[in-house]
């Protein structure tokens, strides 16, 4: 950890690294990994209380649960994808966005105070589960060379520029896209959550200073930059889904 | 600085774009309980019950609608019996008037008839008197006549009066000229 001379303890990638909770046989057992896995039981344990006893008359908190869930279904799938094509990867959406919501909101809880999406794994796993199902999409839909042609933007009207296109279009949708698709979450939560520990840690830091106004500054930015991030948490879990459902929709469709 | 930053980024054992194993792998798992438990089990129980609302939902339409053209056919049945009950009131007026109007008439008739009747009596009793009081008073005259004859010729001259039937024949004349005259 770097120190330069006033004692500040200016956030980093430190920041982003947790000691284990505990080991067992090896494996280290960080808070973030906790969080993970409470994100899970948080998101069923939600929707389970909201359709569990799900009636055709529905109470408030079903009402809700219903809220977000046609909102991913309507708003998302069936805008991109369509109705008739888009059904069958509801659940995959749904379940994505409202992972990756709750992922990012344990950035603003206390005690939590960590997005876990600013860990790159995360990101990664799900850009990775979209980028195995529209592959896996493409070749089923259009056959081998066909699914290569619906990667590559093959197109012969295109004459003499062709191979340069396929060659582009090849990186850009085979190695370019997942990485873009987990990095865009990765670094907005990574990059949210530097700015968070940096003004949380000033407003305290300049408390013991001698520059005291600097502290209520300081933590008015906290309290702008958390209800920032928490427009920014939705926003990157729906552009997240947003662009699984277009890979999806990209792969389905005919011509590219 | 900036040398000193890049040194120190690179002296830090994890680049935040590598992702460490283990967290893949509880990455993986917590995605996968979520995307497995909606899959399975919440995603189908919401869409049953919302399929079942829409079911719902149409039924009451479609309800509301069988009972909008069942109120409608009462309607007009109830116009139609409206419409019936008035022409029959229209009718039942119309025949009391007539029938009123025919039994005033033969009323009238009836009257007429019988103030006819009454006239006819009437005339014919005065003719019945004037007749009798007429032959009364020829008699009357005829023998007061004689009988003044009688005084003024000496002699009775009723008898013969009688069977000449002067007397008679002078009131004949007399009733012919008065005839006549006028």
């Amino acid at each position: 950890m770097s120190d330069n001379g006033c004692g500040f303890p200016a956030p980093g990638l430190h920041s982003f690294m947790f000691e284990p909770l505990f080991t067992v046989g090896g494996f280290e057992f960080n808070k973030v990994m906790l969080l993970a896995l409470i994100t899970s039981v948080v998101v069923i344990g939600f929707f389970s209380a909201a359709f569990g006893k799900a009636k055709v008359v529905p109470g408030k908190l079903q009402m809700v649960g219903e809220a977000g869930y046609d909102f991913v279904r309507r708003g998302i799938v069936y805008e991109t994808i369509g109705k008739r094509e888009g059904e069958k990867y509801v659940p995959l959406m749904v379940s994505l966005f409202f992972f990756i919501w709750i992922m990012n909101i344990w950035s603003v809880i206390p005690l939590a105070q960590f997005p876990v999406s600013s860990i790159i794994a995360y990101p990664a796993v799900l850009a990775g589960v979209v980028y195995v199902t529209w592959m896996v999409l493409t070749f089923k839909r259009h056959g081998f060379a066909g699914g290569f042609k619906n990667i590559t933007g093959y197109d012969k009207s295109l004459g003499a520029v062709l191979p340069l296109v396929v060659v582009i279009e090849f990186f850009s949708n085979v190695f370019v896209r997942p990485f873009t698709h987990a990095v865009r979450l990765f670094a907005n939560m990574f990059a949210g959550h530097l700015l968070l520990v940096m003004f949380t840690v000033a407003s305290w830091y300049l408390l013991n200073s001698w520059l005291v106004v600097g502290a209520g500054v300081s933590f008015a930015m906290t309290v702008v930059m958390i209800m920032f991030e928490l427009f920014v948490q939705a926003v990157q879990a729906y552009v997240f889904v947003l662009l699984a459902c277009s890979y999806v929709q990209g792969a389905l469709s005919e011509s590219h | 600085m900036i040398a000193n930053l890049v040194q120190l980024a690179a002296e830090e054992k994890e680049n935040p774009l590598v992702p460490p194993g283990p967290e893949l792998l509880i990455g993986a798992i917590a995605f996968a309980i979520v995307f497995f438990f909606f899959w399975k089990k919440l995603l189908p129980t919401i869409n049953k019950v919302l399929e079942e609302r829409r079911t719902a939902i149409e039924g009451g339409i479609e309800e509301a609608e069988a009972m909008k053209v069942e109120a409608q056919s009462v309607l007009e049945q109830y116009k139609a019996q409206l419409a019936e009950a008035r022409h029959e009131a229209a009718r039942l007026r119309q025949e009391a008037q007539e029938q009123g109007a025919a039994l005033i008439a033969e009323m009238r008739a009836e009257g007429q008839r019988q103030r006819e009747e009454i006239v006819t009596a009437g005339h014919s009793q005065i003719e019945a008197d004037r007749k009798a009081a007429a032959s009364a008073l020829r008699q009357d005259v005829g023998s007061l006549a004689t009988e003044l004859a009688g005084k003024l010729v000496g002699e009775s001259l009723e008898d013969h009066a009688r069977q000449s039937r002067v007397i008679d024949r002078f009131l004949d004349e007399l009733e012919e000229k008065a005839e006549a005259a006028r």
